[in-house]
């Protein structure tokens, strides 16, 4: 079985509004010195077998296209086995 | 025999049934589009609704942008059949790369229902042929996640193409860039529009009827009237 | 190892949990009794959701049943009190089903989610009657505006309901908030919904014909409440926060979207038998109600359930509160039409069992039976308390410490005036809700004729012939503290008068009774004044209760909240396009006041905001306000008036300033003679309005007034060139002559400042 992990995050030039809501909440409640937060999702895919070949390809075309947008957001796909 | 446009309905869409009756009211006939379809029925036009196809789940519009009603709508779009999106529909014309740039949640993080106005900055769309340039109308405007964004490069190209169809005024509801209320395709045919015109169209339920001209434009359009 | 029918008959001494899952003992042995040994565990599940307050009424019943008993005799009443909801005739073949509903406890353990989850329960009762939904309301009480508690709940409620109502597509056509320290802990969050159909398409929650298949569809089991409707419903919050801590519900729009549009279609393609919505209690609720209305004999094999969470246990399946999941009962030759239809909108549907004859419900898992109960017991026999009550200790003191003018200071000078009306509109229960309202879509679905500020909700049923249907909610819990009985009728008229201005006939009452706990007699004195009093109005007023809902335990350690009942009346009006709004238009216009006004203070905001409570509520005049009804609808029949408003909060300074900031246009009044300038201005008698009568009319409507019996005194004109001589050229003013002016954008900066100053946004 492979694990695959995709994060997603808007690309630093979009505004990030829900970041930088949760950036004054972790001030108010005395956090000190945040410089910056952004929020982004993550997926969790598990799939049989072994992930090459084709269907990694097919996986990392998706990421890109289909689990985030490349207009603005950026990801990272990690796999874990 | 008047012009049919065609109104698709995604699972989650909501305001199907207001286009169908906007179209009817300016003279047209409304064609029930199914979103598994792949069949437009020889529509003149296609309105993509409002509402919150799948859900909004992944990103607005993003999962609808794959139905199979949507591939024949991008093909006869790319040779010139008249798309409007409207809200949801802006977010999947956009996600479909029939139109730059992408929507984001409003920069004050609200839901907003309010009654918009807006200036109309091009009226050489196939949408927008029917009101005067610079126009100022009010429609409504309701979504959580209606801010514009695109690159300046790209802002500043439909700015000078005259691509930019409509902007907010008296304030900006949801933090759009530069006040981008709706935009067009390089040919005219394909735009998206965030506030509600098909919420517009009777004075019983609407603030003004100024919705209506964004359907007789494209009426007008079809017969090829100037 | 499964405890099943067979192993709870071979071993009756077996200990089992049932006070942890809020039965008493009485009621456990009356359990064992019904079935002849102990029960299994599942079946012990399912009686003590079902037999829970909020799913059984037990402590409401015996005064609930004075709805039915008082039931004044109508013609438009299709469906009565027992089912989902009440229907109702409204001319031309269609019907149109309503009712109010209580989330209180979940929203206030998780504001957005409890809020939400209620708006979808409510549309599901609403979509089980067969009806397609056309509208939401939200009735919401919070606790002080400015407590650090309410800005946790009140935004979360608000966004949740938002966040369900929009994505659902239902639009938002009112509801109410007020701020009262009383609900700090105990916030009381109601949901309405309206539907409509032909009268063929009603439907009702019944399983008949033996062999009939009953499917489960919508959402997957999985963990979401369990035990909430026992556990909250029948606990009490105390100082240290809630003993118990269910799983929340979580609610999915989209998936519920899915399921009105499923039910819609099987509903009209004539495939469903009888359908129920699962809501609290789940399927222990909507097997046992099914087969209780119908044949009285239910087969389950609960290993089908389609499950979210495969490690649930069949009492968990039970008890699971899983959000956006309906029942149907459906022919076997309907099943596959059935099925596909599901199918076409993604829904899962999987059938779980068949009707039968044997007026037992049986539930197996796995081949073991684990619960055999008759259904009756557990849906509609459950105990019935006939809980001991008492006037409270206090209520005699209380209603002495009547505000008069000895009591507390009145405002005499027009300086003073000026600065109480101008403290009342910026109040935070006065103040402009638009914060709120703004985040609700009020024009999906293209019918909403009426929607917040004005005084009541109005839909369009019917877009050829124009034939709609007005609503309003209200409950001032202040007077029925001073007095359940009279504040209970109070609500009712508030609801009447409001639809009644706007245009539209009375048809029919729902309600939702929020009180403190049952087992407290003062509490239970309360409600049983309440709903003696709501039943006799109604009785008077000929509008029957058609449903509602009841919220007990609304209480912080021994403090209940005030008795709150929340009424909502529905009115019909045949064609939307004569519906009164309230902003008046033309210059030169008369402005009238309807009704008598006497110095009435005893609960109004006016002196909530000095800090006191006490005294009587206003008089109640069912007479007179059936006389006003009468009058507002035959004078939008006749053509007879420009704008309405009905007056209650604030009293006649509010109410105009409310029309002012909505026409945007000024107005010139004066004091009647012979009456108080502050009693004028702000006391809160009822059965009375203000109309706006076009010139040409007004000797109709005067005449028509006093051959009616009704007094109607000019007091004013709509004029929007008073800014010159009142030192604002420019701009649209009141004025109240020898008192004071206030330019309507001073008056709109106070009116809509405070709510987000408040909370954000």
């Amino acid at each position: 079985m492979a694990r695959v992990v995709v994060n997603v995050a808007l690309k630093p030039e979009i505004l990030d509004p829900q970041g930088r809501a949760v950036q004054g909440a972790l001030g108010r409640l005395g956090l000190s010195g945040v410089i910056n937060v952004r929020q982004g999702k993550q997926f969790i895919i598990d799939l049989d077998g072994e992930l090459e070949g084709d269907r990694a390809e097919l996986l990392e075309k998706l990421a890109g296209e289909l689990l985030s947008n490349p207009v603005i957001e950026d990801f990272a796909l990690t796999v874990e086995n | 025999m008047s012009a049919r446009i065609g109104v698709v309905t995604f699972p989650g869409s909501l305001d199907d049934a207001d286009a169908a009756r906007a179209i009817r009211i300016s003279g047209g006939t409304a064609v029930a589009l199914w979103h598994g379809d792949a069949d437009l029925h020889s529509v003149d036009a296609v309105v993509l609704p409002g509402g919150f196809s799948y859900g909004d789940y992944l990103r607005c519009g993003a999962i609808a942008k794959f139905a199979p009603v949507m591939s024949l709508v991008i093909e006869k779009a790319q040779v010139g059949l008249p798309v409007l999106g409207i809200c949801n529909g802006f977010q999947i014309l956009c996600e479909s790369h029939l139109l730059p740039g992408a929507l984001t949640r409003n920069d004050h993080q609200y839901f907003i229902c309010r009654d918009q106005k807006l200036r109309i900055e091009s009226t050489d769309t196939a949408w927008t042929k029917d009101f005067a340039l610079g126009q100022e109308i009010v429609i409504p405007l309701k979504n959580g996640e209606g801010g514009y964004v695109a690159s300046e490069a790209v802002l500043d190209e439909l700015f000078a193409e005259n691509r930019v169809i409509a902007t907010y005024q008296g304030g900006n509801p949801n933090g759009s860039y530069r006040n981008i209320a709706g935009i067009s395709n390089k040919a005219g045919n394909v735009v998206g529009l965030m506030p509600h015109p098909e919420h517009a169209v009777e004075a019983l339920t609407g603030p003004t009827t100024d919705g209506i001209p964004f359907f007789t434009s494209v009426l007008k359009s079809l017969v090829g009237a100037p | 190892m499964i405890d099943s029918v067979n192993t709870a008959q071979e071993s009756p001494d077996t200990e089992q949990p049932w006070a942890d899952l809020g039965l008493r003992q009485d009621e456990y042995e009356s359990i064992k009794e019904i079935l002849g040994r102990r029960p299994t565990s599942s079946e012990l599940a399912m009686y003590s959701v079902m037999w829970s307050e909020h799913c059984s009424y037990k402590s409401s019943k015996v005064h609930l049943r004075q709805f039915g008993d008082k039931a004044p005799k109508t013609d438009a009443l299709l469906v009565g009190i027992g089912e989902n909801a009440g229907v109702v005739d409204i001319g031309d073949g269609w019907a149109v089903t309503f009712k109010v509903e209580s989330h209180n406890h979940p929203s206030y353990v998780e504001p957005y989610q409890g809020a939400a989850t209620g708006i979808g329960g409510i549309v599901r009762d609403i979509i089980s009657m067969g009806a397609r939904p056309l509208a939401v309301m939200d009735p919401l009480r919070v606790g002080a505006a400015d407590a650090q508690d309410t800005k946790r709940v009140l935004p979360g409620v608000v966004a949740g309901i938002g966040g369900y109502g929009n994505c659902l597509g239902l639009p938002n056509i009112g509801g109410e908030l007020v701020f009262d320290e009383s609900y700090a802990g105990n916030p009381l969050v109601n949901a309405l919904c309206v539907g409509s159909m032909k009268h063929e398409d009603i439907h009702l929650a019944s399983a008949k014909g033996v062999g009939n298949l009953v499917v489960l569809y919508g959402a997957r089991t999985g963990g979401d409440g369990i035990g909430g409707v026992s556990v909250l419903a029948s606990e009490t919050f105390d100082a240290d926060g809630p003993a118990k801590r269910p799983s929340v519900q979580v609610g999915d729009p989209f998936m519920e979207k899915l399921l009105i549009e499923a039910t819609l279609e099987v509903l009209h393609a004539g495939l469903v038998e009888g359908i129920q919505d699962l809501g609290g209690a789940g399927i222990s609720c909507a097997t046992s109600e099914l087969a209780s209305n119908g044949e009285g004999g239910m087969q389950v094999y609960l290993d089908r359930v389609l499950l979210r969470d495969a490690s649930l246990s069949p009492e968990e399946i039970l008890m699971s509160e899983s959000q956006e999941r309906m029942c149907a009962v459906v022919t076997p030759g309907k099943i596959d039409a059935f099925l596909q239809l599901c199918n076409k909108w993604e829904v899962e549907a999987v059938v779980i069992g068949e009707v039968t004859d044997t007026g037992r419900l049986v539930i197996d898992w796995h081949g073991d039976t684990i619960v055999d109960v008759p259904p009756r017991s557990v849906a509609h026999d459950g105990p019935v308390y006939d809980r001991p009550f008492h006037r409270p200790s206090w209520q005699d003191a209380l209603q002495a410490d009547a505000p008069t003018a000895e009591r507390l200071a009145r405002p005499s000078t027009p300086d003073a005036l000026k600065q109480t009306l101008v403290d009342l509109i910026s109040s935070p229960n006065l103040a402009s809700k638009s914060w709120v309202t703004s985040q609700y879509d009020r024009y999906v679905l293209g019918n909403t004729i009426l929607a917040q500020p004005e005084d009541a909700g109005m839909i369009r049923v019917d877009e050829e012939s124009g034939l709609g249907v007005a609503i309003s909610t209200d409950c001032n819990s202040r007077f029925a503290k001073l007095d359940p009985y009279a504040g209970a009728q109070l609500a009712l008229v508030e609801s009447y008068r409001n639809i009644s201005v706007a245009g539209a006939k009375p048809l029919a009452v729902t309600n939702c009774l929020n009180f403190g706990s049952p087992e407290d007699p003062e509490v239970m004195w309360q409600f049983a004044q309440a709903t003696t009093g709501l039943a006799d109005a109604c009785l008077e007023l000929g509008i029957p209760v058609t449903g509602g809902n009841v919220s007990f335990y609304n209480q912080t350690g021994s403090t209940a909240i005030h008795p709150t009942p929340v009424v909502g009346v529905l009115g019909v009006i045949d064609d939307v396009d004569r519906r009164t709004r309230i902003a008046w238009k033309n210059d030169g216009e008369p402005i009238y006041i309807l009704g008598d006004t006497t110095d009435e203070f005893g609960g109004s905001e006016w002196a909530h905001l000095q800090g006191h409570l006490g005294g009587f509520p206003p008089k109640v005049d069912l007479p007179g306000e059936r006389l006003l009804s009468e009058i507002m609808v035959t004078a939008s029949l006749e053509g007879m008036i420009t704008a309405a408003h009905d007056v209650s909060d604030g009293g006649v300074g509010v109410a105009v300033t409310e029309m002012a900031l909505r026409a945007n246009i000024g107005a010139r009044f004066w004091i009647p003679d012979n009456i108080d300038p502050f009693v004028f201005l702000f006391s809160e008698s009822t059965a009375r309005a203000i109309a706006v009568i076009p010139r040409t009319e007004e000797h109709r409507f005067t005449e028509m007034c006093a051959a009616r019996g009704i007094s109607a005194t000019q007091f004013g004109v709509v004029d929007s060139g008073l800014g010159v001589n009142s030192g604002h050229p420019g701009e649209q003013v009141i004025v109240f002559d020898s008192q004071f002016t206030l330019t309507i954008d001073q008056l709109r900066e106070a009116n809509e400042a405070t709510l987000p100053a408040l909370f954000g946004g």
